[in-house]
């Protein structure tokens, strides 16, 4: 499996005194929806930061595209960084430029200078995450929070990624926003087979989303699978999380979304 | 154990009896197309728009590749295109987007330039209207708290003492010592002209003590604590710390704004005095060195040549500056809005707006003071 987009082998990582990885395993395959869930603090968005490279685990290794994270001279590293968007939890746009140029922004950097393609592809993201191509002018500051998540997906993809990793895609936006957001992503994901990892502690949007679920608690993968082999699984952070009565109400509406 | 390569986009133009052919291989991607767009560009240019294109062979097509290849068929599906269903998708997201474009920002019309002057005037006005709104605001709010006995900010204001004036005195020394210097070393050289040397110690009391210090030390004050407040209260407001503040019923300007006025105007007269002083010193140090002045002789003239008053009048100028500064800042800060550049525009506008009003106020003080203080 030379080419699995991620591939995460004993990784370990340490705050201080406590221990949040004691030896991950993980291996995405390509063209899946994994969610990581488990509880707060466990450790999940620290995950997903190692796996792009903003944090660096104290032991252990991370491969994207089938390469050791950190190899290679700094053109090659570059070149693997381009290859993955990342939604960030509250969107991190930046603040001090309008829609369009922020959605430009990294294709600008990549050497795309000329202004009619730019303006192009900037429509074409916009449309892809279903805004309305006259928000190009508004600042950040103007959006609200659903369209913010919107833009900051349409950033992600501009680069045509391979793979998109979102952290907390549905947090902070109300039950109708989630559901479209949810929605919208599954539509890219088919149409674009993108891989997806996304960290979430909502489970309508596990249940709507995911095709494998990977759980993480006492700093460990404690089950990695499709969400109905996990339900069947015997353990009792497994059994809180995912049979508490709220937690089957949610997984029904998830798979109702569908 | 490296990846296997993808196949690079590759476009051969073949003629059919006559009639264009473009065939199209490998990956359209972003990724591969982006080193060598400009060569693809061209290659592009050469294939007939409305020939026959084939587009079988592709491996994979992104939205970038899709576009580009729609750009050059002029928005529309050319009559002789070969198109795999699995590529459908792309391009019927494409026929969906229209070609009603992005809306344009309006360029730089001739009349702008008026409009800014006016804009400018304006702004200016609702900045000193503001200004003393927040004056208002503050009284009204410290009156309260004198009535209902409330909360009184006596550790913040406490913390803020420490930290714009205990901890600005290094800089502040430093700064002080080498103007002093300077200052020393450069009138030296004209008064042994004239052969006036003694007078070096007027010179110097007077001009450090009643103008010089208390301007320097309230210019670095306001690059100093006053940007500091400013970005502070600044990154609260995007933070929306105060309006956390607000909404528990406790007042931002008691909170916040009033512990950093009170702060700063206790703590300008001392550091104004520390400033003076070791400019002083610098001086003094200079004048040994420059003129053989002894230091004996410079403290025993200090108080001969210059009044009590000044002194006086030197440290009451740095007590308003400060409260001008801290003013000033906090009003900047409380202006900024949830945006990187509002917070850097609006601590720019602080520490500009404050050394100018510190400027204009020393005028006034200099024509106020005209007859005090001097000697005859």
């Amino acid at each position: 499996m030379s080419d699995c987009p991620i591939q995460v082998r004993g990784l370990e990582t340490r705050f201080g005194q406590t221990w949040v990885h004691r030896g991950i395993d993980l291996v995405v395959p390509a063209g899946e929806v994994v969610a990581l869930v488990g509880g707060s603090g466990s450790g999940k968005t620290t995950l997903l930061r190692q796996m792009v490279g903003l944090l660096r685990p104290n032991a252990g290794a991370v491969s994207l595209f089938g390469e050791p994270l950190f190899a290679g001279s700094r053109a090659e590293q570059l070149e693997r960084r381009r290859r993955f968007g990342m939604l960030f939890q509250h969107g991190a746009l930046f603040s001090a430029l309008s829609v369009f140029a922020n959605v430009a922004f990294p294709l600008r950097e990549i050497g795309i200078a000329d202004d009619a393609m730019l303006r192009d592809l900037v429509q074409l993201k916009l449309a892809m995450v279903e805004l309305d191509a006259d928000v190009a002018l508004r600042m950040p500051a103007e959006l609200s929070g659903g369209m913010v998540k919107r833009v900051a997906l349409a950033r992600a993809l501009a680069l045509e990624p391979e793979l998109l990793l979102l952290d907390e895609p549905t947090a902070g936006l109300d039950p109708d926003l989630s559901s479209g957001f949810v929605r919208l992503i599954r539509a890219l994901h088919r149409a674009l087979g993108l891989t997806v990892v996304l960290v979430t502690h909502d489970l309508d949007t596990l249940a709507a989303l995911a095709t494998r679920v990977a759980v993480l608690a006492e700093g460990r993968i404690l089950a990695f699978g499709p969400l109905d082999e996990i339900m069947n699984v015997q353990d009792p952070f497994i059994e809180r999380f995912f049979h508490g009565e709220r937690a089957r109400a949610a997984l029904a509406r998830g798979r109702g979304m569908g | 154990m490296s990846p296997e390569p993808r196949p690079l986009p590759v476009i051969r133009l073949e003629c059919e009896g006559g009639a264009p052919r473009a065939v199209l291989s490998g990956d359209w991607t972003l990724r591969l197309l982006q080193p060598d767009l400009d060569a693809f560009g061209r290659q592009l240019e050469q294939a007939t728009a409305d020939g026959a294109w084939d587009l079988e062979a592709v491996s994979r097509l992104d939205s970038f590749g899709a576009l580009l290849l729609w750009r050059r068929w002029g928005r529309q599906r050319p009559p002789g295109l070969v198109l795999p269903d699995r590529l459908e998708p792309v391009f019927a997201r494409l026929a969906e987007l229209g070609d009603s474009g992005l809306p344009v920002e309006r360029g730089y019309r001739f009349l702008d330039g008026t409009e800014g002057v006016g804009r400018i005037f304006f702004k200016m006005l609702r900045n000193a209207v503001g200004f003393v709104a927040l004056i208002g605001q503050l009284v009204i709010d410290f009156a309260h708290l004198l009535h209902t006995r409330g909360h009184w900010p006596v550790l913040e204001t406490s913390a803020n003492f420490y930290k714009v004036g205990v901890r600005a005195m290094p800089v502040t020394a430093l700064v002080g010592f080498l103007i002093g210097v300077v200052l020393s070393y450069l009138s030296a050289l004209q008064l042994r002209a004239f052969g006036a040397d003694v007078f070096i110690v007027n010179i110097l009391g007077l001009g450090i003590i009643r103008e010089l210090g208390p301007v320097l030390v309230a210019v670095l004050v306001a690059g100093r604590s006053g940007s500091a407040m400013t970005a502070q209260i600044g990154v609260m407001r995007v933070t929306e710390e105060i309006d956390a503040l607000a909404a528990m019923g406790i007042s931002p300007y008691v909170r916040l704004v009033l512990p950093k006025v009170v702060a700063l105007t206790l703590a300008m007269a001392p550091l104004t005095l520390w400033g003076s002083a070791v400019a002083l010193f610098g001086g003094m140090v200079s004048a040994n060195l420059q003129l053989d002045l002894s230091f004996d002789y410079f403290v025993n003239a200090l108080p001969r040549a210059v009044p009590v008053a000044n002194l006086v009048i030197g440290l009451g100028k740095g007590a308003v500056f400060g409260l001008l500064i801290a003013l000033v800042a906090c009003y900047f800060g409380l202006r900024v809005k949830p945006n990187t550049e509002s917070l850097s525009a609006n601590t720019t506008a602080s520490v500009v707006t404050s050394i100018t009003v510190v400027i204009l106020v020393d005028a006034v003080f200099a024509i106020a003071t005209r007859s005090i203080g001097l000697p005859r």
